[in-house]
């Protein structure tokens, strides 16, 4: 299947499944304006679409991950001197991406190569696992200008690392290195920046070879139980489970198991 | 309902060209079938939908009626391609939402399974069965307002009396689309379900409505719509009168007999 051009973001699909998502505004630190926020939109619908996209790694190109929101971009520009519309902006478009890389039913996995600050920082707490280089680091910068962490912040960055964390982070809005948020849960993996896409690639093979119908009920069920009580979440739960075991994957699953051999997944 | 068999009606249900119909364990599924017009209803779609439900109305073999369209879409509204052209005396002389009134003189309780679009016409469909289920994908909306028109087949009527005034005004002014979270929370259906069990859900629920004694699913049917249309003590009337009938039933027999027994009772549909 071609690969989609965009502008401001490569969207390259590896022959084993990964697609890889790579941020690509280099010069602005990956720095999201208009059409980069739209374009990741769309590369994640069209990625919900392609059943040949079993896994997928988010990363930025240069030496920086994502420094958020550009600024300088007209959305949310105060040139011509009165109040942007800053809910509109998070409502058209970030808003699509931290919904779509959360309800997204395949597993996204974000490289952070460099500084991941603001939204940028938002994006990859969206994620569903996070290797991060030695010289990473992350910044809830937007107290710093007077506005709230956006993005799904609020609500993502409690559940990674615990409410009293989140909240210095936040309120802080204080630079936490890759060393403190390998400690404290914000990400998974460190690894040295030469081998950060190899090693990230080797993992997102893995999740490209697994049974990816269950990782995307996998996600439904987190995405319940975060906004649920016990009782409807165990109902739902269930019914996960229910579609779970009709798949071919868990069938494939438990003939492995008993023939003492590695499952073949097809993701169905 | 109980009659002989010769009184029963034949239907040949692999004719239909625009529904797929089946019975199942007591239980009618139609299912709207334009798949490449996200199952839009047109007339001849329309005229198939209505006569299925008259036979399994009449069928000893049906107790529960299902209307489903697929995955992407319950149905997206009327065939706009069809209006686009019409006057206004053409409208009126084919009066074509006139045959809509038909269904809601089936007795028989009706499941609406939506999944995907439930818009316009789609969605006045799913209000005018008697419950609805609905996938977590599914969405409804009225959004008429957006091709210069208003709802036309009971939309502003029914979607009030399920919502009320202030719901239904904005649903129907700004013609917006509403996800299956919020229409279950404002009452407009019975259940959400993941989009691969939808269906069963409903299914598990006419089943349930199956195995009730007949007679007095059909009267309690009756009663209940009746409320839309009368003043409390001509609704009370009405359900007192439909009560005191079901004791000439052999079901309600059999059914207190079973109870006071303690066994399950047996219903026969007399």
């Amino acid at each position: 299947m071609a690969n989609k051009n965009y502008e401001k973001l490569i969207y390259q699909l590896e022959a084993n499944g990964v697609l890889v998502l790579t941020l690509n505004r280099p010069d602005k630190l990956n720095s999201f304006d208009d059409d980069l926020s739209f374009e990741l939109i769309e590369a994640l619908k069209q990625a919900e679409k392609d059943k040949n996209v079993r896994a997928i790694l988010l990363t930025g190109a240069g030496r920086g991950f994502c420094a958020g929101q550009d600024l300088q971009s007209r959305s949310v520009s105060q040139s011509n001197g009165t109040a942007p519309h800053l809910g509109d902006s998070i409502r058209k478009r970030y808003m699509p991406i931290i919904l779509k890389l959360r309800t997204i039913e395949k597993p996204v996995v974000c490289a952070i190569n460099g500084v991941a600050a603001g939204a940028g920082a938002s994006i990859a707490f969206a994620c569903d696992y996070r290797f991060a280089v030695e010289e990473a680091s992350f910044i809830q910068a937007f107290i710093k200008v007077g506005l709230i962490p956006d993005s799904g912040a609020c609500f993502m960055l409690p559940r990674l690392v615990g409410l009293g964390r989140a909240m210095d982070l936040m309120m802080t809005g204080r630079k936490v290195d890759a060393a403190e948020a390998l400690s404290i849960g914000l990400v998974n993996r460190l690894c040295p920046s030469d081998s950060l896409m190899a090693e990230a690639m080797a993992f997102c093979t893995s999740l490209a070879e697994g049974p990816t119908k269950a990782f995307g009920l996998l996600k439904r069920a987190v995405n319940k139980a975060m906004d649920t009580d016990i009782e409807a979440y165990l109902n739902y739960e269930a019914d996960l489970q229910e579609i779970a075991g009709r798949t071919k994957d868990f069938k494939e699953g438990v003939s492995a198991f008993t023939e003492k051999r590695a499952p073949v997944f097809s993701g169905q | 309902m109980s009659s002989s068999a010769a009184m029963q009606p034949q239907m040949d249900l692999s004719a239909f060209q625009f529904i797929i119909a089946t019975v199942d364990e007591q239980v009618g599924v139609i299912q709207l079938n334009r798949p490449d017009k996200l199952n839009a209803i047109s007339i001849p779609l329309m005229i198939e939908l209505v006569d299925c439900l008259d036979w399994m109305d009449k069928s000893d073999d049906v107790r529960c009626i299902i209307i489903t369209g697929n995955e992407k879409a319950f149905a997206a509204g009327a065939d706009i391609e069809q209006m686009a052209k019409a006057t206004t005396m053409e409208m009126l002389l084919l009066d074509q939402f006139a045959r809509w009134d038909r269904i809601r003189k089936i007795h028989k309780p009706i499941i609406a399974a939506v999944s995907g679009y439930a818009l316009g016409g789609g969605c006045e469909l799913a209000m005018t069965c008697d419950m609805i289920v609905a996938s977590e994908t599914a969405k409804f909306g009225q959004p008429e307002v957006n091709i210069g028109v208003i709802p036309g087949a009971g939309g502003t009527q029914r979607l009030t009396r399920a919502v009320g005034k202030a719901k239904a005004m904005e649903i129907i002014l700004t013609g917006r689309m509403v996800t299956a979270e919020e229409a279950l929370q404002c009452g407009l259906i019975n259940k959400v379900a993941p989009v691969e069990l939808y269906l069963e859900e409903a299914k598990a629920l006419a089943k349930e409505i199956a195995a009730k004694p007949p007679i007095a699913i059909r009267l309690a049917k009756e009663s209940i719509l009746k409320s839309f249309d009368t003043t409390i003590e001509g609704g009370l009337d009405f359900e007192r009168k439909a009560f005191y009938l079901l004791f000439a039933s052999e079901d309600k027999q059999e059914g207190m007999n079973a109870f006071l027994e303690k066994r399950k009772p047996q219903f026969q549909g007399r």
